[in-house]
This record gives C-alpha cells, sequence and structure tokens, in this order.
C-alpha cells in the first residue's frame, strides 16, 4: 500500500503539493516512483520559469521510462532542487522530503484548494485497480 | 508471385502512386554490357576526374592524406562491412567497442569530455553545435566568424533559417586573417563560432575568443576541419571550447569527390544531456562483467520525439570505424610526426612562393597546412596556367567565395607533396 501523507494535497497524475503560504513545493508521490522504478535523472526548469496548470515542467527518468511531470497550479518557480541529480535515488527512497523537485510562488493559491486530498488520492488509487 | 498477392501485374504495385508523378516510360540506359565493357566504361569517367590524379594544392575542407592500407583491409572484413546500428547491445560488442574507442580517441585529440559516436559530417555537425548552443543557453543569436568554410556556414544557415537562430556573422581583420571584431557578442548571444585553422589556414587565437564568448556568458564553438592539426595544434578543449565540432575525412578516408566523410562533435559532461548523435557508454552486466551501450537515448528523437535534441538517428559507422583505425595504427607519435611534415612542407611552400616576383602570402597569423597567395593577376588565370603547363592543380581561387578577393587563391600542402610538386609549382607561376 504506497505511502500517502495527511497534510499534502495530491492530483491525478501522481504529484504532491506542500503549500506554505503562496509557495508550493511540489514532487512526486510514493505510488509514481514505485512505478517508475530505479531513477536515474530528473530533467527540471530554471528558476524564473513560468507555467500555467497542467503544464509539463519537467521529466523524471527511469532505467524503464521517462514521464513528465506537470504542474497541479499556476505559478513561478522560485526554487529548484540543483542537487537532486546528484542523488536522483532520493525520489525512491524520500519522494516527500528530499526529492521535491520545485517550488513554484503560485499565481492563484486557490488553485490548491481544488487538488485531492490524501484520503481522495487514496481512493484513486484504489479505483486504478 | 503477384497471384498470391491477388495483383495482375508489376504495375498494380504502384498504384499509390499518382500517374501524372511516374515516369510512364523507360529510363534511358544503354543496353546490357560484359563485365570488362563496365569496367572500361567506370574507369574512363573515373578518368576525368583530374584533380585526383594530378599533384594537387586543394584542400578547403578536404584534404589529401596517406591512409595506411590497413585501414581499407580492415574495414572490409565481413563483420564490420556488413553489419548494422547496434541497437541489441548483447550481440553488438563488436561495433559498440570501437565506437567506445572512437568517442575516446576524439575527445583525447579535441581535449573535450565526452563525444559522440559521429554525425554525417563536419557541417552538419556545425549546425547541430547552433542548435545545442541554443536550448543550452536559451538564447538564438549565433555569431559566427566569416573565416568558417562557407560551405559549412550555408549548411548550418539551411538547418536552422526555419526556428529561432538569428546568424550574424564577424569579420576577419585584413592583415592576420584572425577573427577580430567581437563587439557582435552580447547577452543575447548563444555561442560564438570559429574555425581554426580557419578557411584561410590562420590559426585563431583560441584563448582569447574563449574569454570574449565565457564573458557574455555564451558557448564557446570551435570548428575543425583539418583533423591533423590535432596532432599539433593546443587542443580547442584545454583553450577554453565548450562544443567542439569538425571533420575527419583527414584521418585515413578517402576524398572521394566530397563524401561520404565523418564527422566529430564533442562537448563537455555538463552539457552531454544536450548533444545531439548517438552515444556509447561502459555497462556492466549481472557478473560484474563490461559490455557496451548506446547509452542517454531519451536525447534521441526515437525516444522523445518533441524532446530530442536532432532528428539523426544514426552515425557514419563504417567511416568512424576506418578513422579509428587510422588514429590506433598512427598512434600519438604518428599523428605528430604527419601533423609536423604538414606544417614543416608548407612553410617551404609559402617562402618558395613568397620569393616569386608578383606573388605574396596575404595573412600573417601562424599557419598549419594552409595559406593564401595573392597573384598579380586573377587566380584562375594563374592555376589554369599551372594546371596546363605544369600538370599541377595549385589550389583553390577564392573568388567563388569570397567575390571580392579575385586574385587570391588558397594553397594547401599536405604529407602526400614532395619538394618537387612544390618547386614545380613554384616554376609555373613565374
Amino acid at each position: 500500500m504506497a505511502n500517502i501523507p495527511e497534510n499534502l494535497r495530491y492530483s491525478k497524475d501522481h504529484e504532491w503539493i506542500l503549500v506554505d503560504g503562496d509557495v508550493a513545493s511540489i514532487g512526486i508521490t510514493d505510488y509514481a516512483q514505485h512505478s517508475l522504478g530505479d531513477v536515474v535523472y530528473i530533467d527540471l526548469p530554471r528558476a524564473g520559469d513560468k507555467f500555467g496548470t497542467h503544464e509539463a515542467f519537467g521529466s523524471v527518468e527511469s532505467v524503464k521510462a521517462v514521464s513528465e511531470i506537470f504542474t497541479p497550479v499556476s505559478g513561478e518557480v522560485v526554487e529548484v532542487n540543483e542537487g537532486l541529480n546528484d542523488t536522483p535515488e532520493k525520489v525512491n527512497s524520500d519522494p516527500y522530503g528530499e526529492a521535491w523537485f520545485i517550488k513554484l510562488k503560485m499565481d492563484n493559491p486557490g488553485e490548491a484548494d481544488a487538488m485531492l486530498s490524501w484520503a481522495e488520492y487514496e481512493e484513486y488509487l484504489s479505483s486504478q485497480g | 508471385m503477384l497471384e498470391s498477392i491477388g495483383l495482375s501485374n508489376a504495375a498494380d504495385l504502384f498504384r499509390s502512386i499518382p500517374t501524372d508523378v511516374q515516369l510512364g516510360r523507360k529510363l534511358e540506359i544503354t543496353d546490357p554490357l560484359a563485365e570488362s565493357e563496365v569496367i572500361a566504361a567506370m574507369e574512363e569517367l573515373a578518368a576525368r576526374n583530374t584533380a585526383a590524379t594530378k599533384p594537387s594544392f586543394l584542400g578547403a575542407g578536404v584534404y589529401s592524406h596517406y591512409s595506411p592500407t590497413i585501414v581499407d583491409h580492415l574495414i572490409q572484413r565481413s563483420e564490420f562491412f556488413t553489419s548494422y546500428t547496434p541497437y541489441q547491445p548483447e550481440i553488438s560488442q563488436g561495433t559498440l567497442q570501437y565506437i567506445f574507442e572512437f568517442q575516446t580517441l576524439i575527445c583525447q585529440l579535441t581535449g573535450m569530455e565526452v563525444a559522440n559516436a559521429s554525425m554525417y559530417d563536419g557541417s552538419t555537425a556545425m549546425a547541430e553545435a547552433y542548435l545545442m548552443a541554443q536550448r543550452v543557453t536559451r538564447r538564438n543569436k549565433i555569431v559566427v566568424a566569416d573565416s568558417v568554410h562557407p560551405e559549412y556556414r550555408e549548411v548550418a544557415r539551411t538547418y536552422t533559417q526555419h526556428g529561432e537562430a538569428e546568424i550574424v556573422s564577424v569579420s576577419f581583420d585584413e592583415k592576420t586573417g584572425r577573427v577580430a571584431d567581437l563587439s557582435m557578442l552580447d547577452d543575447k548571444t548563444a555561442a560564438l563560432v570559429v574555425q581554426s585553422p580557419n578557411f584561410f589556414g590562420c590559426i585563431e587565437n583560441l584563448e582569447r575568443l574563449a574569454g570574449s564568448a565565457h564573458a557574455v556568458g555564451a558557448l564557446f564553438v570551435v570548428v575543425v576541419t583539418e583533423a591533423i592539426s590535432l596532432g599539433l595544434l593546443r587542443s580547442p578543449g584545454a583553450c577554453g571550447a565548450d562544443i567542439v565540432v569538425g571533420e575527419g575525412q583527414s584521418f585515413g578516408i578517402p576524398m572521394s569527390f566530397g563524401g561520404p566523410h565523418v564527422g566529430l562533435f564533442a562537448t563537455q559532461e555538463k552539457f552531454v544531456r544536450q548533444m545531439p548523435g548517438r552515444l556509447c557508454g561502459i555497462a556492466y552486466d549481472k557478473d560484474g562483467n563490461r559490455g557496451y551501450v548506446l547509452t542517454l537515448s531519451t536525447r534521441e528523437q526515437h525516444i522523445r520525439r518533441e524532446k530530442a535534441t536532432s532528428n539523426i538517428c544514426t552515425n557514419q559507422g563504417l567511416i568512424a570505424l576506418a578513422a579509428t583505425i587510422f588514429m590506433e595504427a598512427m598512434g600519438r607519435k604518428g599523428l605528430q610526426e604527419v601533423a609536423e611534415q604538414n606544417a614543416q612542407k608548407a612553410e617551404y611552400a609559402a617562402r618558395r612562393i613568397d620569393e616569386v616576383e608578383g606573388f605574396e602570402s596575404v595573412f600573417s597569423a601562424p599557419k598549419f597546412n594552409e595559406f593564401v597567395v595573392r597573384a598579380p593577376r586573377p587566380a584562375a588565370e594563374v592555376l589554369e596556367r599551372s594546371r596546363i603547363d605544369a600538370g599541377i592543380i595549385g589550389g583553390l581561387a577564392l573568388s567563388k567565395y569570397y567575390p571580392d578577393r579575385p586574385n587570391d587563391f588558397l594553397v594547401c600542402v599536405t604529407e602526400t607533396m614532395k619538394r618537387e610538386h612544390i618547386d614545380r609549382l613554384v616554376e609555373s607561376l613565374k
């Protein structure tokens, strides 16, 4: 059973978001890292890049696939986890902690409220079968 | 066979091609010839290529160098000659190993950290470098020297014409022949692209140019058309190049009327994911044995189409192999020796030509094996005279590429030219 922290919000694309004021930290869920397998590289944007909702902001490359990662909310990238590519395996071992991908200054903090709660995400995973 | 696929005649196989573009008649070729007649016909055609048979001082991007017989002999082994793309590493270790050796040797010669498995040729490699610099810097202005091979610049223009690239040319100093005015460089510049030795044979001050490019945050791209020069000159990597592209034809590949040749592409590790082309790497099997695989494939268009670094999904396998055998047969010392012979013979030729009344070397910068001579009359006439009177191709009239230089011609002297050829050329100029 995948780990789903209760204090985060989730998207159906398996991203999580941690809101702190108007800044959102974004990463991928335990379910996502498990599906991908061993992560070898994360292609990240740069600080200053702007994205709308559900826009591809980068990609995660594992030994068996490359998956795009999408912004669950719109905003401007204020921080990128630069060191992540030195230890890409952290995406597998600590997807909710050290393996955050970007911090986004949200255009509209209300968008985060529209995301799935941990319970809704858990239900969504169950329905996937 | 037609019957079993339900067709009545061969023409039905081409039904999907509109009739208005079909030829509609037989090809106009001769009746069948006997093998001996075919050979005679081909030999007669080949004999018209006089530049390949007369002593020739032509260079300008394609060079006459000696290729040890071992090169031709080894590449004709069926394992090499007929093998295809090494997409299945488990049955392609031989191919992958020589690709890895090729990449390693190119890194050593260019002074760079990673090289790909080769591109089509030097000109397209340069075009790809423009595109890579745009991706890495997220800028669109490419500043390229006028002393880069004109045909390379033409190819790069074709490659980039429908994209965002803004190509700006930078002139060379009339006295030295080197890149001079760098005022075009600014914070919108993706790359400064220079060739060294340049089209006129002049060796550029790469370190100074690298500094100028880096000062504005642009990449420094160095183009090498005469690979043998890497045997003598300080490597572009050591001078600060971010990308080195070039032509490997000088490494044992026949001139062949312009191709097939082999493009070189090398860069620094930090840019590897933006590098185009096929890349071979070392891997280990489950028992810990070393093997080779094609790697970082997500850069390629058959894996990720829109995010690919290029549409290339091939390399010049057999030609790169020939170049690898050449480099390994020559070795470090052999390559150095050949390079020195080129430089010394070119120097001898330049001095003797300078002594002829009315002829002078145009540019003062140091040269490797090419230099520009100014004649007292149109170069085309002078060279025609040498060809008719002395049976020598004296060089390349520059007016074709630089119409404001009607009396200038480019002379290339390689290790294949003997002193007597040089002396004969000099006599024909008098």
